[in-house]
């Protein structure tokens, strides 16, 4: 009960919310724009063109119907044609949100294995050698802008040493998509060829991804077991004369990583922000790169698309989060 | 205050950051007497194109034959140009906001938060893009983008600390000798807060260069000649793995100076505000 009190209490802010972005996207697209026409039309549209795109769109009207307008063509999933592929901007996204989820999910399951025990031994430690090296490490991961280490890992490990692939996600055209997830799919198939490829060159943007989000994910969790070690429970269960490593594990431990898990949302935006570049780097066939083209080709309707996925895809994990930090931590509940 | 600074200065990190801040700072002001090619912001020498680093051109050339490291020099003025105005538009617009929001209480502060929560839940950089996309690149656009995105963490910041020590004696002793609510806010409860303002805002700049950065490395920077560092990485990736310093050395750039400000501002809250623990989000 309390529990479904809580996500209706979230999903109520999830729609106003939303519907801010809306309005935030379409003050872009539409208000600040002298003619928001020649935009979508393009740079190399004849007037007619435009013409004939301000009388579809409406752009004659008063502005709070264009906006309803706007709502009502964005629910039915209308986002408008991309001038570079021809397609309509939803599907296009659509089809490429697999290759984008799947470097992501990777990323993170990735970045917490190293990020959550370095963090851990990192506040236990306090002030060791280790702690201020990994100080110093993650100020510095955070400190380096990701197209740049993503170069520099193609510089060394594909163009000199020539271990890893320069870009791509697979090797020629990928397997028939069933998911659009090339791991799962290989494991569909059970073909370990195709499995071995997809990961291979999911090195290098995962190895780029992953340094910011670790960094983020080690400073977190040393702070949140640096509380947990400071609070009066561990002090209670200390002068009860509990063995330290119970202490560790059973209490301290528990009560820091469910603070780490919900910084996943935040880890998310820092990557889906992250894929951008990184796709544009690695030629990674997912809305990142989808948005660096149509940005490069002044593609409008693809940029505004891009933007909205973007934006709602990271208020609902953030969402999620919520709801599941309010469902593991019962003061939230109460 | 003299104690906060001597605490500071024995934080080796911090001092580090202090460091490279100050030599931006001086590499900005001094670049046409420091650098060694000063015309060639703009000029070319096809002849030297790709040179590698050497005793004419120190950190080599680029495609055009002009010299990376003066080419540098006179990016950080860029660097500095942008982050600094978008930082103190974003200060200027969202410390007011949070001020105002924190101190009234009622259905205005609570939109006035809704508005900067749904900014706050866009990742940065895309709504940086979009923003950018639609002015058209150019340096005073780049301004408006990152300042559009990033005044919403003030306002958050200022809000919360406001709404914390409002009821506090002290601002309570001002409103009862009869100070104006303007009065309370900007000479009582503003001073009591500035120390988390001046955290915010040095881990900003460093997200914020990042940010400038990248929107230049998209080609949604000032366009060319202008030697903006993360364009001239976007360049250079055509002559890779030749000209490895093409890309090299602006990244390196761009990784001190963000550097500098992370360190800086990671010391300045541990000495600041003990409240808030190194968990930090840079970058953002």
């Amino acid at each position: 009960m309390k529990t479904l009190v809580l996500i209706v209490n979230r999903l109520i802010w999830f729609f106003p919310t939303v519907l801010g972005l809306l309005a935030i996207v379409f003050f872009i697209s539409h208000v600040i724009p002298a003619d928001p026409a020649a935009f979508v039309a393009g740079e190399n549209a004849t007037p007619e063109t435009i013409a004939a795109i301000r009388a579809r769109l409406g752009l004659d009207q008063p502005l709070h119907i264009q906006f309803v307008r706007y709502i009502e063509a964005i629910l039915e999933g209308d986002m408008g044609r991309s001038i570079f592929t021809g397609r309509p901007v939803a599907e296009d996204l659509m089809s490429r949100l697999p290759a984008t989820l799947e470097l992501t999910l990777v990323t993170i399951v990735v970045a917490s294995l190293i990020g959550i025990p370095l963090g851990v031994v990192s506040a236990l430690k306090r002030n060791s050698w280790l702690d201020h090296a990994l100080r110093v490490v993650t100020i510095a991961g955070l400190a380096i802008a990701s197209f740049w280490f993503a170069i520099l890992l193609q510089l060394l490990f594909s163009m000199r040493l020539g271990i890893t692939p320069l870009s791509g996600r697979i090797e020629g055209w990928g397997p028939e998509p069933i998911t659009g997830f090339y791991v799962i799919d290989a494991l569909i198939l059970w073909d370990m060829e195709i499995l071995w490829d997809a990961l291979h060159h999911m090195i290098l943007p995962v190895a780029t991804l992953a340094l910011p989000a670790a960094a983020t994910i080690v400073r977190f969790t040393r702070a949140g077991v640096l509380n947990a070690l400071e609070s009066n429970y561990v002090l209670y269960e200390t002068a009860m004369g509990y063995p330290r490593r119970l202490v560790i594990w059973k209490y301290v431990l528990r009560n820091a990583l469910i603070g780490t898990v919900t910084q996943i949302g935040l880890i998310f935006g820092i990557l889906l922000a992250g894929a951008v570049v990184v796709e544009a780097v690695f030629d990674w066939p997912g809305l990142g790169l989808f948005a660096v083209n149509a940005i490069l080709s002044s593609d409008y309707n693809a940029v505004m698309g891009f933007t909205l996925i973007a934006g709602t895809m990271f208020i609902v994990v953030n969402l999620v989060v919520d709801i599941l930090q309010g469902m593991i931590d019962p003061r939230e509940t109460r | 205050m003299r104690r906060v600074l001597r605490k500071l200065a024995e934080d080796r990190a911090a001092m580090l950051g202090l460091a490279l801040i100050v030599l931006l700072v001086l590499a900005a002001i001094f670049a046409p007497w420091l650098s060694t090619h000063p015309g060639d912001v703009a000029e070319f020498h096809t002849a030297r194109r790709l040179s590698p680093p050497g005793p004419e051109n120190w950190l080599g050339t680029d495609r055009m034959g002009s010299d990376i490291y003066s080419r540098l020099l006179f990016g950080a003025r860029i660097t500095i140009t942008i982050a600094v105005t978008a930082i103190t538009i974003a200060v200027i617009i969202g410390v007011p906001i949070g001020l105002v929001a924190g101190y009234y209480e009622g259905l205005g502060s609570d939109l006035l938060m809704r508005v900067s929560d749904i900014f706050l839940a866009v990742p940065q950089i895309v709504l940086a893009i979009a923003i950018a996309q639609t002015l058209g690149p150019s340096i005073e656009n780049v301004i408006l983008a990152l300042s559009a995105t990033y005044w919403p963490f003030w306002a958050r910041l200022v809000y919360a600390e406001t709404r914390s020590i409002k009821n506090e004696p002290f601002v309570e002793a001002a409103i009862a000798l009869g100070c104006s609510p303007l009065r309370v806010m900007v000479l009582h409860i503003l001073p009591s807060i500035s120390s988390s303002i001046i955290v915010r805002t040095t881990i900003g700049m460093g997200g914020t260069i990042l940010t400038a950065a990248t929107l230049g490395f998209l080609g949604l920077g000032p366009p060319p000649p202008t030697p903006e560092w993360g364009r001239t990485i976007a360049e250079s990736r055509e002559f890779l793995p030749m000209a490895w310093w093409y890309a090299a050395f602006p990244g390196l750039a761009i990784f001190m100076v963000v550097m500098g400000f992370n360190l800086l501002g990671d010391g300045l809250r541990d000495v600041l505000d003990p409240r808030l623990r190194r968990a930090g989000q840079h970058g953002k």
